[in-house]
């Protein structure tokens, strides 16, 4: 309150109504942003945590859906399909996405190709991910007449991640200030050490942020992997043969009429988050170290 | 334009110190041979003249540069010597090119997408711009600190010193001998010996500019070019630099773009004039502060415009 001598100078009763109510609204829209976040961490941790044990993530899941619970096993085929088909994926993508993005900022800059390459990865960007599914279908299984197998929804998973690893590096590389890149270069040193040597290690903890994003993106896909990797019971660490995967077991699972089966669905749906979030902290962790400043 | 004829020649005309090299120069075909040799060199003129005197008097001279960002052209056809062991100071208002030519010198103008540079840039009798010349080798031989200090904010004090030479590729065995060299060269050494570990970045100001000037010594450069090393630093952090100047020049040719004219007189043996990016006038710093040749240039040192 200005009172007194500062009176002139202080705000309007309107203006301080005007200012209430935007922070208000404000306020508001961010409680609400939080609801449905919040609901599913709780529906996770109220449905799935019950379901818990150790045996639940060390037995493979027996396929007797319409029996009593102790008869329908664990998850533990889909945690190891899931960890196998998306580190093939995140292999592919990784290395090719930073160094599209590396081109991209580097050297394509402002070019006709490089431009050509943003609105193609832009595009890419917003494909359904069941299309990257159909392409591998019809690609690798119709086309060469071989069924599923982990490796072809690894593959499908990898160009859905391409296009977010891509953009993502690309708005962190454009991030790193010139004046870095100029003084490597002042000193004599070629491109590419810049690149290696200055660009990258300051990226890091941005490219890590970008890339977590694509494998959380790419764990939690259900439709490029039913018709590339299938699904099945058994833990199968070949990743030339039909895979497990945790959303797919998810897929299945919650369909089902028996109870202890849809619990199962929770309780897989509440390993994948934790599975992501402990990632994410590792990673985070790792690059925290790797960075002096 | 009319200028450029008259500003030109009071660049040639210093005509004693012009000729010394000249022996030197034609004791051997390339005077960049003759300096590479001298300290054994068979050259009785070299020799005489001591190891200083050993490097051509003119070690980077500019012939009709000319530089461009699409189809503006900055810099307008500048003919330039600077010396060897000497400081030269390029001063001018904002805007006129002083910057870009300098950037020129080390061919860091044609980093910004759209720039190119025309005419010659010759280091000795080598023009940089030769298509045969390497790049790399450019910015080997003629390094260069920028306006802001910029260390590489990955890296500890001690990696930020050796990253020249590690990305040189010459980062092979013991650095620490050069380390130590070049952080005392740059005056840093007694402020930095217990902190070679810490973050570059966590240095103050006026520190981190002499870590960056470490940097570029550190990879042992022929030239050193400045571009308004202190402009982001307070007065004192200024003095140490302008001393650190006079001190290097025994070792490199040094070319500082400045705004500040008492920075010019301070520390230049050599002054430039630049104006719209052509160069007004060019000769020793005291005349150019007292009795200029061209009018423009009085108007600028007495603070009539700029």
């Amino acid at each position: 309150m200005s009172a007194g001598r500062l009176a002139p100078y202080g705000l309007t009763p309107a203006r301080k109504r005007r200012d209430r109510t935007a922070r208000g609204a404000i306020l508001a829209g961010t409680l609400v942003a939080l609801i449905p976040l919040l609901a599913i961490v709780y529906y996770l941790l109220e449905k799935g945590l019950g379901s818990l044990s150790w045996s639940f993530f060390t037995t493979d899941p027996t396929g007797n859906t319409f029996f009593k619970a102790a008869s329908i096993g664990g998850i533990q085929s889909a945690i190891i399909g899931t960890i196998e088909i998306v580190a093939l994926a995140s292999a592919i993508s990784i290395p090719i996405g930073i160094g599209v993005a590396v081109w991209l900022v580097e050297y394509g800059r402002n070019s006709w190709f490089a431009n050509t390459v943003r609105f193609f990865v832009d595009v890419m960007t917003g494909v359904p991910s069941i299309i990257f599914g159909l392409f591998i279908y019809i690609a690798l299984i119709i086309g060469t007449g071989s069924s599923y197998a982990g490796y072809k929804g690894s593959l499908a998973l990898s160009l859905l991640m391409l296009p977010i690893v891509i953009r993502s590096v690309e708005v962190i590389l454009l991030l790193v200030p010139a004046a870095l890149r100029e003084s490597a270069l002042a000193l004599g040193a070629p491109r590419w050490r810049v690149i290696f040597s200055i660009v990258l290690p300051t990226a890091l903890p941005g490219i890590v942020t970008g890339v977590l994003l694509a494998i959380a993106r790419a764990a939690g896909e259900t439709a490029p992997l039913l018709f590339t990797a299938g699904a099945t019971l058994k833990t199968n660490t070949n990743l030339s043969q039909f895979m497990n995967s945790l959303p797919v077991q998810i897929y299945n699972d919650v369909t089902s009429p028996t109870t202890a089966v849809v619990d199962r669905a929770w309780a897989a749906a509440l390993t994948l988050v934790l599975m992501i979030l402990v990632l994410n902290l590792i990673a985070r962790l790792a690059a925290r170290r790797s960075r002096i400043a | 334009m009319t200028s450029e004829g008259p500003a030109s020649e009071i660049a040639d005309m210093e005509p004693d110190e012009l000729l010394e090299p000249d022996p030197a120069t034609a004791g051997s075909p390339t005077p960049t041979d003759s300096r590479a040799n001298a300290p054994g060199g068979a050259s009785a003129a070299a020799t005489d003249q001591g190891a200083v005197q050993a490097k051509p008097a003119v070690n980077v001279r500019l012939e009709q540069l000319r530089a461009f960002y699409g189809e503006a052209e900055q810099v307008k056809g500048i003919d330039l010597d600077f010396r060897a062991n000497e400081v030269t100071a390029i001063i001018g208002p904002s805007g006129c090119g002083k910057s870009t030519m300098v950037r020129c010198i080390n061919r860091m103008h044609e980093e910004i997408p759209g720039a190119r540079a025309e005419g010659r840039v010759l280091l000795d009798d080598l023009d940089v711009y030769d298509p045969s010349v390497d790049v790399v080798a450019v910015r080997r031989a003629i390094g260069m600190v920028f306006q802001k200090p910029n260390p590489f904010p990955t890296m500890s004090v001690f990696d930020n010193v050796a990253a020249g030479l590690r990305l040189t590729s010459r980062g092979r065995g013991d650095l620490h001998p050069k380390v130590e060299a070049a952080l005392r060269s740059a005056g840093l050494w007694d402020e930095v010996a217990d902190r070679l570990t810490e973050p570059g970045a966590g240095l103050s100001g006026g520190q981190q500019q002499r870590l960056c000037i470490a940097r570029s010594l550190a990879v042992d450069p022929e030239v050193i070019l400045m571009d308004e090393p202190c402009s982001a630093l307070d007065p004192i952090a200024t003095l140490r630099i302008e001393e650190l100047v006079d001190q290097l020049k025994t070792r490199v040719t040094i070319v500082i773009v400045t705004h500040n004219m008492q920075q010019a007189a301070r520390v230049a043996d050599r002054t430039a004039f630049m104006l719209d990016g052509e160069l007004i006038e060019v000769g020793p710093t005291e005349e150019m502060f007292t009795k200029p040749t061209d009018p423009r240039t009085e108007e600028y040192v007495t603070g009539k415009f700029g």
